[in-house]
């Protein structure tokens, strides 16, 4: 089996995001790049299903849909233990357009599950995976927090508003996933750096497509009023603000 | 055309985000100019489909087959774009819950209808179509320009008011094409929360960090919890030790909850964590640290140590409630 991991670069969580060009675009300025955490756990998940596999589970690729300019963020993954990388050179245009090139990418290769995490933290639209599994008739299953594999097919724990399904479909499939597929992101180690400047990365050219949506500006939120501070010895005072100014409990 | 707006239900009931996207439908259907409709995908009684009248949705389409019983991504979004086919539908609605997000996007490549989920507010302009989103975990909002013919928009949770309209909908029920194609997936078994309130619903959070100290001292902050009707939460750290479990983590990878009041105990405010409650109308911190981020996002700060101020907290809600 051929698993794929869609990775996505994004800026570090704890970036202060500015923009420029009259809020038109990020400021990519002094920007740490890293894979974007839901992503990052998809991979990290893929790497324990295939080393507990015996060998069933051959090769971990992950795909980036990118500029030149992702690629450290590839070798991150590579260093993880992924065993080689695909790159559709390219910069996104919305999530359509790279649901496209990555869609095409799949049926160019026949990976047989693909996972994708549930959203990236740049534009959080929780768009990609989904999309992909409809451009290629593929079925889905989304909120997954638990993921086994048994031959051909998969079996996981799908979150539902309000607890859990026990969810099984047969490969081809893509499994979107969330907090608690994997417990910890795995950290690569200095070998693992090392092979991973060893490792392929396939650059491949994109398709033609179109965007269905562009973003024509960022706004940043409005200033937070000051904290109003309650002494701890007058609790009494914090739930009558609460019920009397905020009227919210 | 009409707008048409997926309402979700529970065990044939719907919620309050339900009535929200009708009422952020029928908002639109205003402003377009045209009339809501409603489609509801399971059994729900004629007495329950009609609550979504209250709310302005004037056509309700019920479609209620076995095999739609559990949640099939695919199949969901066939009956959804047949429904849309067949209203002649400009606009599409869904949630921005676990549902909307397994099934708006693939309508989206279904349909090629550009899709922006978890917007917060009606189009800010009609021609180009604009609608704001949150973007970077809340750091910002997008402006963001659909251009085609058909658009998906998945509405973010608590961030629409409920309007009511009082119409007196009418009911079609509907049989839509399922062939078995479209039915990959098996629902093995179905484990519910019970009686606990749950997260993402919730109008009241009390959460918890690693300033509670021990999973042992999680009572006061159930207890809270139950006085207020609220739902329990905690930070990354906390769900990551194992003191609580990953579903109530909230944060930038856990959940993004929007409450009417948010509690924060113990918890020291990482960037992460603040952007999965800033949403929040009021948030309430309790930290021993002065400087603790979590103040530069609280509207109320008591500097102290939460395992102290959480059992005086519920005594003064005891006190006030009783006088």
């Amino acid at each position: 089996m051929k698993i794929l991991v869609c990775i996505s670069n994004v800026p570090d969580t704890t970036t202060k995001v500015k923009f420029a060009d009259n809020n038109s675009v990020l400021d990519k300025t002094g920007i740490q790049w890293i894979i974007n955490p839901w992503d990052e756990l998809a991979l990290t998940r893929a790497l324990e299903l295939k080393e507990s596999s015996n060998g069933a589970i051959e090769t971990i690729t992950v795909l980036t849909v990118g500029a030149k300019d992702t690629e450290p963020t590839i070798r991150k993954a590579l260093a993880i233990g992924a065993d080689d990388a695909i790159r559709v050179d390219t910069e996104p245009k919305d999530a359509y357009y790279v649901a496209l090139q990555i869609a095409e990418v799949i049926k160019n290769n026949n990976f047989d599950f693909v996972l994708c995490g549930i959203e990236s933290s740049d534009y959080n639209n929780s768009l990609v995976g989904g999309m992909v599994s409809e451009l290629l008739n593929y079925p889905s299953v989304s909120a997954v927090s638990k993921l086994e594999i048994n031959g051909n097919e998969v079996i996981v724990n799908r979150e539902i508003d309000g607890g859990k399904e026990v969810v099984t479909a047969p490969t081809p499939v893509i499994a979107i996933v969330q907090k608690g597929i994997a417990k910890e992101p795995r950290i690569a180690a200095m070998r693992g750096i090392m092979m991973a400047k060893k490792k392929p990365i396939a650059v491949v050219n994109p398709v033609n497509a179109e965007a269905l949506t562009s973003i024509e500006n960022f706004e940043l939120p409005p200033a937070k009023a000051a904290c109003k501070f309650i002494e701890p010895d007058n609790v009494k005072e914090l739930v009558q603000l609460l019920r009397d100014e905020a009227k919210a409990i | 055309m009409s707008v048409l707006v997926y309402t979700e239900n529970w065990d044939g009931k719907f919620k309050k985000l339900s009535f929200e996207l009708v009422s952020y439908a029928s908002k639109i259907a205003e402003m377009l100019n045209t009339s809501t409709t409603a489609l509801s995908i399971g059994n729900v009684s004629d007495d329950e489909l009609k609550k979504l009248g209250t709310y302005g949705a004037e056509k309700i389409i019920s479609v209620n087959d076995d095999k739609l019983k559990t949640l099939e991504n695919k199949a969901y979004t066939s009956v959804i774009a047949e429904v849309a086919g067949k209203e002649e539908s400009k606009v599409i609605i869904t949630s921005n819950n676990n549902t909307g997000k397994a099934v708006a996007p693939r309508l989206s490549a279904k349909l090629k209808a550009g899709l922006v989920s978890g917007a917060t507010n009606v189009p800010s302009s009609l021609n180009p179509f604009i609608i704001t989103k949150k973007v970077f975990s809340g750091k910002a909002f997008a402006n963001v320009n659909i251009k085609t013919d058909i658009k998906i928009l998945s509405l973010a949770q608590n961030s629409f008011e409920l309007i009511e309209k009082n119409t007196t909908p009418s009911i079609e029920n509907y049989s839509p094409a399922l062939n078995d194609e479209l039915f990959k997936t098996n629902v093995k078994d179905v484990e519910k929360q019970t009686g606990k309130i749950i997260l993402t619903d919730a109008e009241i959070v009390v959460s918890g960090g690693r300033g509670m100290k021990s999973p042992d001292n999680w009572g006061p902050i159930e207890e809270l919890a139950e006085l207020l009707g609220a739902a329990t939460a905690c930070s990354r750290p906390v769900s990551d030790e194992g003191w609580r479990p990953h579903t109530e983590h909230t944060g930038q990878t856990g959940k993004i909850i929007a409450p009417n009041l948010y509690f924060a105990f113990g918890i020291s405010g990482a960037i992460q964590h603040l952007a999965g409650v800033s949403s929040s109308k009021y948030i309430v911190a309790v930290n021993t640290d002065k400087d603790a981020p979590v103040f530069e996002a609280a509207d109320y700060g008591i500097v102290g140590d939460a395992l102290k101020i959480i059992p005086e907290i519920i005594n003064a809600i005891k006190d006030i409630k009783a006088s």
